[in-house]
């Protein structure tokens, strides 16, 4: 690796949140039975014609302006020409030298650096169907659904300017968040929502040529991104460093034996053939469409992050977190809206509900904004002390209760009544005469020890102002008296 | 421009053919005589011209996002096809 | 002269006013097709079963099913076998479909259904539509009517044959680079070839989709009016389907009555080399119409020498795309006998695919490779324009461009078959429509010396089809072309009823 700096472009595959395909009108559902969501268009019958769905067009737009790119007003569809058995035209529809957006970029944060990368296009393209590779006692043979099979997808590319596996994967998470923001992709690389395709290749410092470089596929994880990277990075500093040039091929990622495996065979003779799509005419956009679908562009995680921090007053650390996903960020901002306190609500989430909610999964979280804001309030108002209140959320997260409910239920009240507490502190220090005297003498220490036996008695339901008032008060009446005698 | 051989069997890949050692040979006689006729084309000057792409001018329609009726029961979807296993499309193996 | 023989609109009023039933109408057919067409090859699927149970069934209806009326109702009408037809198998004439049977209708076809037209059967063609003679079918060549030792023309030649032979009154047929126009001049029919964009191509197998065409093949120019006027219009289904496609079958009577017609004839471009009988017959028609206050004037279309070379790679090219699918994956003839995919492959589209097709797919492939995109299908692109610019730039001077619609009669069955050029430079007078997206009709003009027909086209404004129509109705009466009857098929049905 010394003297080598690795030179990292990603190629990112999105499945667009549409009711039905790209140029058909089937489901797009997740998990349903084989071969039950496929029509002469997706299954490529002799005759069928594609036709475009608009929403597709709308989301692909939506994510090439959150990324800064240019959305061209006339774009092209393309054949790209290879043989493969989950093509059922043997062509993808796709799109080639007119995109639907080019130019782009957005911002990478990784190891407190943070730096911009460019995004050379977006595009939109029909996903393929899914093989199955079974080799038993049925013998050597691939099955294949074509139910995913134009599902639309968006193909973002990025400029072979990262210069890390970390960086990739930093982009990778930026652009997720961006999808999720956007609305227009789930971005879960598990479920194949986004899967990522990235090449790679060594220079020397120094150099601006760029060294023959390698495309690894099949990496369907953040960790998978950066491992696959990591391995190739090395693999091509020893090929170097041992005088033997890089291979231009393409590897695919074997996650189980954690190396790439190289996909050349006599099928890989790459020559895509690639030609407009005779099928579907130009793709023209006007201006005030365009603008149109632009106005309905979310605000931003990088935006809504330095809101937070500037205008909320957010630690920085706090706002990023928030951020990470718009679900999070628009809980907060309720909690925030409703109780008029954003730190307290910050501090909250940040804690209680992380800790709780799987991965700052609030969609779905019992305790809703409007109940959290609730808790807050009680706590804001004396009626429950904050310790109180964090055993309270525990119930809500697990009933879904309202605030209010939980504290009922749990039999919780506060003391707050100032004739109640004179009582409960005058048992107290006449069952501790000694510390009173002690106090008294100047041992200024135990106000705090007879505060926790007030607590102590009150079960925690004491209003820990009030009983220090209380208890400063009759402590001082105690000295008076005692000066009397 | 004379077609080699190379150039036959590479395009043969490509679409997935084969021809025996005759075959190509004829046929490389032929796309040479056809290529050779389409030649002529080189005799126009197109620098300034927009190749037609399309049969149809204008821009392609777009569909709602709404599920059709033209989805098949997969009995009909796979009522086509040469081998199948448990509701999938069978072939030989890919990998 | 038989129930058959009848023109589409004569049939529908027969049926009409209950002169023929539509079984005895489909008994007819049917029994035509028994005697000519183990000889004429034109049908490669006959739909014998379900035209009897539909016209049984139309029989006990009064009428017709509802909203269903005359011209259309009960007609049997033929389809050609690149069209998809629901349950009924549809081949492309190629062995690697000879079995498959769609699931769905090509939407020009649903709508003759609608209007209670009785699919005959699917009709022979080049496979996949490539050739000009029909001789390049996985179920043989087809047969003209006029001389069986002739061929129909291509592609769509088992459409032209049948209903020439009476064994259909109007087909569907396909026209990519003139396979409805030259089939229907090479035995003596009216052939339509409308605006691309007129009629869906949804469901149609596709060959060349910047190109192919749904036409029609009739008798007379009502009767294929009729039928345009039922498969037209626009479709959702086809993302290249115009908003203003529909063609109305009745006449406005405007064309040629507010004052002259104005004629182009690029004389230029077809006169060197034309057989005789053509260009006599061609001459015969443009003094004939002269006095008919059709005024011609001699045009040039200075890269219409162009349009062969530019249509067989724009063509070719797209069809190596577009067959590509023919795998035997999801469907078809799988050649199988290997454990291997590649393997599988290529021997299922080896086997599968007949020779003119993969030197087709072949060629496109090639024009589309690496280092070739540029010089040969984008530098085709390009010259389409300019073919496609001296038509638009004519068509503003002139309301129509007339020539020959092929530069022969009928050949021989065999004559050009082993010289994939020589057939390709047949096509010269059609492609040059196809490439500029132009509607054309070849409408019967003459007879060569021989007794075959000769057809000439006339190429109209695009989506003027309307207009097209009205101008080949005129030209239809002032040329009152004797009506013969195809001598092939006077012997078929003289040795047919001598034979019963
Ligand atoms: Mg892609
Ligand atoms: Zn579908």
């Amino acid at each position: 690796m010394k003297g080598f700096e690795s030179v990292i472009g990603l190629e990112i595959h999105a499945q667009l949140l549409t009711r039905s395909k790209l140029f058909c009108g089937c489901g797009t559902g997740f998990g349903a039975e084989p071969n039950t969501q496929v029509c002469p268009v997706c299954l490529g019958l002799p005759g069928a014609l594609p036709v475009l769905n608009r929403r597709a067009v709308e989301l692909a737009v939506l994510v090439g302006e959150a990324l800064h790119a240019h959305t061209n007003t006339s774009s092209v569809f393309a054949r790209k020409n290879y043989f493969y058995p989950d093509l059922p035209k043997n062509y993808q529809i796709s799109q080639f030298d007119r995109p639907l957006c080019s130019g782009g970029h957005l911002y990478v944060s990784d190891g407190g650096k943070r730096r911009r990368v460019r995004v050379t296009r977006v595009h939109l393209e029909e996903d393929a169907g899914k093989s199955v590779h079974l080799d038993d006692a049925g013998g050597r043979r691939t099955l294949v659904d074509f139910n995913r099979c134009g599902v639309p997808l968006i193909e973002i590319v990025t400029e072979p300017e990262l210069r890390s596996p970390s960086e990739a994967h930093a982009l990778l998470k930026a652009l997720k968040q961006i999808l999720e923001y956007t609305g227009a992709s789930s971005g879960n690389m598990e479920e194949g929502g986004l899967r990522c395709d990235v090449n790679v290749s060594l220079r020397r410092v120094g150099e601006r040529a760029l060294g023959s470089k390698t495309e690894i596929k099949n990496l369907n994880s953040f960790r998978n991104v950066e491992r696959a990277l990591e391995y190739e990075i090395e693999r091509q500093a020893g090929l170097l460093a041992g005088g033997t040039a890089v291979l231009n091929e393409t590897l695919m990622w074997d996650a189980g034996r954690d190396r790439a495996v190289s996909m050349r065979s006599k099928e890989e003779a790459h020559d895509y053939r690639y030609f407009p799509e005779p099928d579907l005419l130009r793709l023209e956009l006007k201006g005030d469409w365009i603008d149109d679908v632009k106005s309905r562009l979310p605000e931003l995680p990088e935006a809504r992050e330095s809101r937070f921090v500037e205008s909320l007053g957010l630690p920085p650390y706090d706002a990023a977190v928030l951020c990470g996903r718009r679900a999070l960020a628009d809980y907060f901002e309720e909690v925030a809206r409703l109780t008029g306190e954003p730190k307290s609500a910050s501090n909250w989430i940040m804690t209680e509900v992380l800790r709780t909610a799987k991965e700052g999964a609030t969609d779905e979280f019992p305790v809703t904004a409007a109940n959290l804001a609730d808790l807050l309030t009680l706590v804001r108002s004396g009626r429950i002390s904050g310790k109180m209140a964090k055993d309270v959320f525990a119930r809500m997260a697990g009933t879904g209760e309202t605030a209010d409910d939980a504290v009922s239920r749990m039999g919780l009240r506060q003391v707050t009544d100032v004739r109640e507490m004179r009582t409960i502190v005058d048992a107290v220090l006449s069952e501790n005469p000694k510390s009173v005297a002690d106090y008294a003498r100047g041992k200024k220490k135990l106000f705090g020890f007879l505060m926790g036996r007030i607590m102590e008695k009150t079960a925690g339901q004491a209003s820990p102002t009030l009983a220090e008032s209380v208890l400063r008060e009759r402590l001082e009446g105690v000295r008076e008296g005692d000066a009397n005698t | 421009m004379s077609v080699t051989r190379s150039d036959v069997e590479h395009a043969a890949r490509l679409c997935r053919l084969e021809f025996s050692p005759d075959e190509l040979e004829t046929l490389r006689g032929e796309l040479g005589r056809i290529l050779e006729y389409v030649e002529k084309l080189r005799e126009l000057d197109v620098t300034e011209v927009e190749p037609t792409l399309y049969g149809l001018a204008g821009s392609t329609p777009l569909r709602e996002d709404v599920p059709g009726e033209d989805t098949l029961a997969r009995e009909d979807a796979l009522a086509g096809a040469p081998d199948e296993e448990n509701g999938h499309f069978k072939v030989p193996g890919v990998l | 002269m038989g129930i058959c023989e009848l023109s589409l609109r004569e049939m529908g009023s027969a049926v009409a006013r209950r002169k023929v039933s539509p079984a005895e109408l489909v008994e007819a057919h049917l029994s035509r097709i028994r005697v000519c067409d183990p000889t004429l090859r034109a049908y490669v699927t006959v739909n014998e079963a379900e035209c009897e149970r539909l016209a049984r069934d139309r029989g006990r209806q009064s009428g017709g099913p509802p909203g269903v009326a005359a011209p259309l109702n009960c007609i049997p009408i033929a389809v050609k076998d690149n069209i998809c037809t629901k349950g009924l198998r549809t081949t492309c004439g190629s062995r690697i479909l000879r079995n498959y049977v769609p699931p769905y209708d090509a939407t020009a076809v649903s709508r003759l259904r609608d209007r209670g037209c009785l699919l005959i059967g699917k009709t022979n063609l080049d496979e996949f539509g490539m050739g000009s003679s029909t001789e390049n079918s996985f179920f043989g060549p087809t047969r003209n009517p006029w001389d069986l030792e002739r061929v129909p023309g291509g592609s769509s030649g088992g459409s032209a044959a049948a209903v020439a032979a009476g064994m259909a009154a109007a087909a569907l047929g396909t026209d990519t680079g003139g396979s409805v126009r030259q089939p229907a001049a090479l035995c003596g029919l009216v052939g339509y070839k409308p605006t691309y964009g007129v009629v869906s191509r949804r469901g149609l197998v596709a060959f060349a989709s910047s190109l192919d065409q749904i036409g029609v093949i009739a008798r007379t120019v009502e009767d294929t009016a009729a039928v345009l006027e039922a498969v037209s219009g626009w479709d959702a289904w086809d993302s290249t389907s115009a908003r203003r496609g529909q063609v109305r079958a009745r006449q406005t009577g405007e064309v040629g009555k507010s004052g002259v017609l104005r004629v182009g004839v690029p004389w230029g471009f077809f006169s060197e080399g034309l057989d005789p009988d053509v260009s006599d017959v061609t001459r015969a028609v443009v003094s004939k119409l002269e006095k008919e206050r059709w005024a011609f004037e001699e045009i040039d279309l200075p890269h219409a020498e162009y349009s062969i070379a530019a249509y067989y790679l724009v063509a070719d090219a797209e069809a190596s795309s577009n067959l590509a699918r023919y795998d035997g994956v999801r469907y078809g003839e799988r050649e199988g006998g290997t454990d291997d995919l590649w393997e599988m492959y290529v021997r299922t589209r080896t086997a599968g695919l007949g020779t003119e097709v993969k030197r087709r797919v072949m060629l496109g492939t090639y024009a589309l490779s690496a280092g070739y995109y540029e010089a040969y299908y984008l530098r085709a692109q390009k010259a389409r324009t300019l073919i496609k610019r001296d038509y638009e730039e004519v068509l503003r001077r002139v309301d129509l461009v007339l020539m020959p619609t092929s530069p022969t009669a009928a050949f021989r069955l065999g004559e050009k078959l082993h010289d994939p050029l020589a057939m390709y430079l047949s096509d010269v007078f059609t492609v040059g429509v196809n490439l500029a997206g132009l509607p054309a009709v070849s409408l019967p003009s003459g007879y060569s010396r021989s007794g075959l027909p000769i057809g000439l086209q006339l190429i109209g404004r695009a989506f003027e089809d309307q207009t097209l129509l009205e101008a080949a109705r005129l030209f239809e009466q002032v040329v009152a072309l004797e009506a013969r009857t195809p001598a092939g098929l006077k012997g078929l049905l003289e040795s047919g009823r001598g034979g019963a």
